[in-house]
């Protein structure tokens, strides 16, 4: 892509074009390989404002795992585009989680391009301020494509009203044996579970982080670095609420 | 203990509390009783300072502290003890977790050191013990997949754990079975029958008051305390009900 994308690209639709310009041109995206019967993990942690392109092909019976934590700078994204071969299994664990003016972006294609392949994408964001928080998932289901088990579940948690959180699986199916599942749900802290936390003694904000903490809970499980992930996940909930 | 002094409390715009007076001693066992909507729910929640119900006249002291200018987590602190009706579920936080924090923070607040992992658990494990609740639940999250009646014995076992100087349980016996009555029951006296310790019970029914004696039985109709007495009142309002008692 040589011109700036504009907010008219379905895929750039609540980016900070501004931040996004100031990062242009994006080297080509990272290309990922994983041949036949491998396995692949990445730890993606977006802590300084920055834009993360992957491609990432599955060969026959592999599996790719990766965990995203996207939290830092004015503008952070992480793309993703996946293909999926015979009997290949894909994971993503993804949280994201931002204040202030923050605009946050997890994005991914996911194609099944033949029979028997599984894909699993776990999304949850956390959202302060007048922060943005978007998840466009697309799966594509190739006519060949049978048996193929998918899973997208986005949630996300605003802290303030003037917080936006977008979340949008969508599917595009061409064959006819298929299981997609996809689920969505942007909320609030119940409140009645914050004054009941309270009432025993904890802390406005340490209810909150407590209750987050459940939120984002299970994200990072299989992480290589699971605990470090969920460490830094926690300091910055600790920093919104 | 508790002096509450003519308090007027709204919910929303609608006045529920209309002037209510009542005072606890250490050492005593209150009880108040009333029929539906008459307000029982709302003083516990106006006591222990849940948001939107807004005091607006009146004053409420306890111990010396001006309770109403007190935070909900300070209020737990200063050994306020609110007992659930419908005790919260909060999927993803267990029991275990939940109470250390709980206990930690309000140990913090008093200038106390915290307890230890070990320290802690052995506290749980006792108290789990005496209300017949199982250390597995108590690593579940909390009150999730919990039965009613079980809801009601993880309060008590809270309870326990926190040790608070006033327990103020709101409709503690509704949901339980008769054997989880006189656990519960059994629990109330065991933890909150001392010297220095004073209980609010709020209760549609004179059955829980068969285990816990209460000194004091007051009637809360249309916002106000309109009639107290002995134990012996629990009886004749369960005999004559609430509308004998207004003519």
């Amino acid at each position: 892509m040589t011109v700036l994308p504009t907010r008219h690209d379905e895929a750039w639709r609540y980016s900070d074009i501004d931040a996004l310009a100031r990062a242009w041109p994006l080297p080509a995206p990272e290309s990922i390989i994983v041949p036949a019967d491998g396995t692949f993990a990445r730890t993606i942690i977006q802590d300084g404002g920055t834009i993360h392109q992957l491609d990432i092909a599955i060969g026959k019976g592999a599996t790719a795992a990766i965990h995203v934590l996207n939290i830092g700078g004015e503008y952070g994204r992480v793309e993703l585009n996946v293909t999926l071969h015979e009997k290949a299994d894909f994971k993503l664990g993804a949280v994201q989680i931002g204040g202030g003016t923050q605009t946050l972006e997890v994005i991914t294609t996911v194609t099944h391009a033949e029979p028997g392949a599984t894909s699993s994408q776990i999304v949850r964001s956390v959202l302060a301020g007048t922060a943005t928080g978007t998840y466009l998932g697309k799966v594509a289901v190739a006519r060949d494509a049978q048996q193929t088990d998918s899973v997208q579940s986005v949630k996300a948690m605003l802290l303030d009203r003037s917080a936006t959180a977008n979340a949008k699986p969508e599917l595009e199916i061409y064959a006819d044996d298929v299981k997609c599942a996809h689920g969505c749900a942007i909320g609030e802290l119940d409140a009645m579970g914050l004054f009941y936390l309270q009432a025993r003694g904890i802390t406005p904000a340490e209810a909150k982080k407590l209750m987050l903490q459940a939120f984002v809970a299970g994200v990072f499980e299989g992480a290589a670095n699971e605990e470090a992930l969920t460490e830094a996940a926690l300091a910055k909930l600790g920093d919104l609420v | 203990m508790l002096q509450i002094n003519n308090l007027h409390a709204n919910v929303g715009d609608k006045p529920i509390l209309k002037g209510l007076t009542l005072s606890l001693n250490a050492g005593e066992i209150h009880a108040v009783m009333g029929p539906n909507g008459a307000g029982k729910s709302t003083l516990g929640y106006v006591l222990s300072g849940r948001p939107g119900y807004e005091v607006t006249e009146g004053s409420v002291t306890f111990n010396g502290q001006d309770l109403l200018a007190l935070e909900p987590h300070e209020r737990a602190a200063a050994g306020l003890f609110l007992g659930f009706q419908y005790p919260v579920e909060i999927p993803g936080v267990s029991n275990v977790q939940f109470l250390r924090e709980a206990l930690n923070a309000q140990r913090k607040y008093r200038g106390e050191a915290p307890l230890t992992g070990g320290e802690f658990l052995k506290v749980a494990r006792e108290q789990a013990g005496a209300l017949g609740m199982d250390m597995e639940m108590l690593k579940r999250p909390v009150n999730v997949g919990f039965s009613g009646g079980e809801k009601k014995r993880n309060e008590m076992v809270q309870m326990g754990i926190i040790d608070p100087a006033l327990a103020i349980l709101d409709e503690t016996d509704s949901g339980l079975d008769i054997d989880a009555l006189r656990t519960v029951g059994d629990g109330i006296n065991r933890i909150m029958r001392k010297p220095d310790k004073a209980v609010l019970l709020i209760t549609h029914y004179q059955r829980l008051l068969d285990y816990v004696k209460p000194d004091f039985v007051h009637v809360l109709d249309g916002g106000r305390i309109t009639r107290t007495g002995g134990a012996e009142l629990a009886l004749e309002l369960e005999r004559d009900g609430y509308k004998e008692l207004a003519a």
